[in-house]
């Protein structure tokens, strides 16, 4: 083992994960993760996470959308080729606005998928992670706390002590 | 988030006032019965994909591919033929087609209800029953495409909906409420899956972890030709499931990102469920013929697609409850949660139909209350009966506890509720066409041969499309169905064991 990605502990329950989370982000570490195969409220703020940026995807892609139906009503029906409908004017932003409004929906929704994506940065199919026992069990009811070997506070013995200390059992060593 | 000063002097002035006060605990059946363990959670859903096969699938597979090779025979005759083998006739040009187009894709209402509104409204109960609604969605999206597709005719020529050049260099026209309907109808089916989609990465996730588990551990049983099958098959599961999840990895991180885009997809997903099938609604509430000319049809028509969405949710889940053993996961709560969405929908569309009468009357124009009474006593008198009877008499028997525990009869009661939602559209469409502005051209519209086939046969389609889906995904949220647990709360017990029942005092900082 020569290379670490990190130490993996487990955690009793949830309410254990969370104050274990509350003292890392206290204890002033920055390259770590708790790791639940569930959402745990308010599990962001115990990790001292910032709010996620994925809504800035949305409006993007929000506001694309709506330009791009407004846009192309009026080149396709009014410009590229004039369409006489009822003599109608070729061109309202009131007619076209069921295009807009689903292409609006549309996008955001591409956005808001990508911007999930990217925030997480997926798809990333390998991790030293998921070559650990430790790890693979959090997929049924375990419940992980892994701090990694490149953040500045990290000390192979100091941390498993510190681990221990706010409630962490079967601590592990994950190779890199 | 508040502040922590601020939330413990809340705290403290709330204890002291709960303590005086004593309020009654109100009971809330829990939403995962017999205290189960997230273990348990897991195991029970992740085992109805990675167990062998059971009978019961391959018969209804079986049965399911014959039917659907009635829709493949149906739409071979109409394209080497032409439209001419539908049982259209002039006046009634929109037959069954578009009949089925309406009612397939009301059904996929109920699934975009429950993952979207239902989580803005937090309703915990919603998450064992989502994944399956949302799959029902999609597959209805599917049967829905398929009639208009091919009622423009030269269904080669299908493209021409799409802004994309023609030979003609001529563009689509987008006045028409048909053209809107090809946009809302496409984009609903692609932030279905989108959602679906994201909702299910953490799931297939452990589906990967769990094969990985599997073959480490490498304790398979049986015959040497048995385990090397088992072996195979969970390297199939590693590398499919991998592939899917795209690296899930269950961290913190992973689900800040992914709680937020969940909640900013159910608030676009809802108005967009809204416009969907106030926009199919258009396709008749724009157009001049009396009947279909009113203003009531958007919400008319929103409220009968939940309606008969809840109707499919029911016939497919109760079923699937039982040949799962899925009892303490969709539990009494949930039936009587979807009967009562039902109940409440239903008493909509027939508040709906009794005011298109009142309006009929109460405008005083003799073609319009013409065009209604003849809907119910003219000629389609009895497909106005089945309708009537079937969504306005049906839902009503929901207010009875008794009727909502009995589920053989709640199943009999939701297939009612879609044989009455599949005449409300054909009453719709044909009665206004049949009898139009000049009585020398009125007619009268029976199917053929052809347009049965082709409509029995999407559900054979939908069946093969949802047998797949209960073999190869997972069919409920684990992730979402843990976090209503009371072991997921972090403030709580953490036990395992929860007291379940919802605590008025704690209720509110229990949300999202």
């Amino acid at each position: 083992m020569s290379e670490k990605y990190g130490i993996i502990a487990s955690f009793r329950d949830t309410p254990a994960l969370f104050h274990a989370a509350e003292k890392v982000r206290d204890a002033g570490y920055k390259k770590w993760d708790t790791y639940s195969s569930f959402p745990v409220h308010g599990m962001p703020e115990a990790q001292g996470q910032a709010r996620s940026k994925v809504p800035i995807f949305t409006f993007i892609g929000g506001i694309t959308g709506f330009c791009v139906g407004l846009l192309m009503v009026w080149w396709m029906n009014a410009y590229d080729y004039p369409l006489i409908i009822r003599g109608q004017p070729y061109f309202s932003p009131v007619f076209p606005f069921p295009i807009m409004y689903e292409l609006t929906i549309l996008l955001a929704a591409f956005g808001t998928l990508g911007g999930m994506f990217l925030t997480n940065m997926l798809p990333q199919h390998y991790s030293p992670l998921f070559n650990s026992q430790t790890f693979l069990e959090v997929s049924g009811d375990r419940l992980c706390i892994a701090i990694e070997a490149h953040d500045g506070l990290f000390d192979a013995v100091e941390t498993r002590r510190f681990l221990e200390e706010i409630g962490g059992t079967d601590i592990e060593e994950v190779s890199a | 988030m508040a502040t922590t000063n601020q939330d413990s002097s809340m705290d403290a002035t709330q204890a002291a006032l709960l303590a005086r006060v004593q309020p009654a605990e109100l009971y809330e059946s829990p939403l995962v019965a017999n205290d189960r363990d997230f273990n348990w959670v897991t195991e029970k859903i992740c085992r109805i994909v990675e167990t062998k096969t059971p009978l019961w699938w391959w018969v209804c597979m079986a049965v399911a591919l014959v039917t659907a090779s009635f829709t493949g025979l149906g739409l071979l005759w109409l394209v080497s033929t032409g439209v001419g083998v539908w049982g259209l006739a002039n006046p009634i040009n929109w037959g069954w087609a578009i009949v089925n187009f309406v009612f397939w894709i009301g059904i996929g209402h109920a699934g975009t209800l429950i993952s979207a509104v239902l989580c803005l409204l937090k309703q915990g109960w919603r998450t064992s029953i989502n994944r399956a609604a949302e799959a029902m969605t999609i597959f209805a999206v599917v049967c829905a495409g398929i009639f208009p597709l091919f009622h423009v005719g030269r269904v080669w020529f299908a493209w021409w909906l799409f802004p994309i050049p023609n030979s003609n260099v001529i563009w689509p026209q987008f006045r028409s409420p048909l053209e809107w309907d090809v946009f809302a109808v496409s984009t609903y089916g692609t932030v279905s899956v989108l959602f679906w989609y994201m909702g299910m990465m953490p799931d297939l996730g452990v589906l990967r972890d769990r094969a990985v588990l599997r073959l480490k551990a490498g304790s398979y049983e049986g015959t040497k030709i048995a385990k090397q099958v088992a072996v195979g098959m969970d390297h199939f599961r590693k590398n499919f499931y991998a592939i899917l999840a795209m690296g899930w990895r269950n961290a913190g991180n992973h689900w800040r990102n992914y709680e937020m885009a969940y909640l900013v997809l159910a608030g676009l997903s809802t108005p967009l469920v809204l416009s969907v099938h106030t926009i199919v609604s258009f396709d008749f509430a724009l157009a001049v013929l009396p009947g279909w000319h009113t203003t009531i049809f958007p919400p008319y028509f929103v409220a009968g697609a939940i309606f008969s969405g809840f109707g499919m949710v029911l016939t497919l889940m109760l079923p699937l409850r039982a040949l799962y053993g899925l009892h303490d996961l969709i539990t009494q709560r949930h039936i009587d949660n979807m009967c009562k969405i039902c109940l409440g929908t239903g008493s909509i569309v027939g508040y709906a139909y009794i005011m298109e009468f009142f309006i009929a009357w109460y405008g005083a124009n003799p073609f319009e209350s013409y065009a209604f009474i003849n809907r119910a006593f003219g000629q389609y008198w009895w497909a106005y009966l089945i309708m009537f009877s079937c969504n306005v008499f049906t839902p009503q028997l929901f207010w009875f506890k008794k009727v909502r525990a009995n589920h053989a009869f709640v199943w009999i009661m939701s297939i009612l509720i879609n044989v009455g939602m599949w005449f409300e559209r054909f009453v719709i469409t044909v009665t206004s066409l049949a009898n139009d502005f000049l009585p020398s051209s009125w007619g009268y519209y029976s199917p053929t041969m052809v347009d049965i086939l082709t409509f029995f046969g999407t559900f054979g389609l939908f069946s093969v499309l949802f047998l797949l889906f209960l073999r190869f995904l997972p069919l409920m949220p684990i992730a979402e169905v843990k976090f209503v647990m009371p072991a997921a709360d972090p403030h709580g017990h953490g036990s395992g064991h929860g007291h379940g029942h919802g605590d008025p005092a704690q209720g509110q900082g229990d949300s999202h």
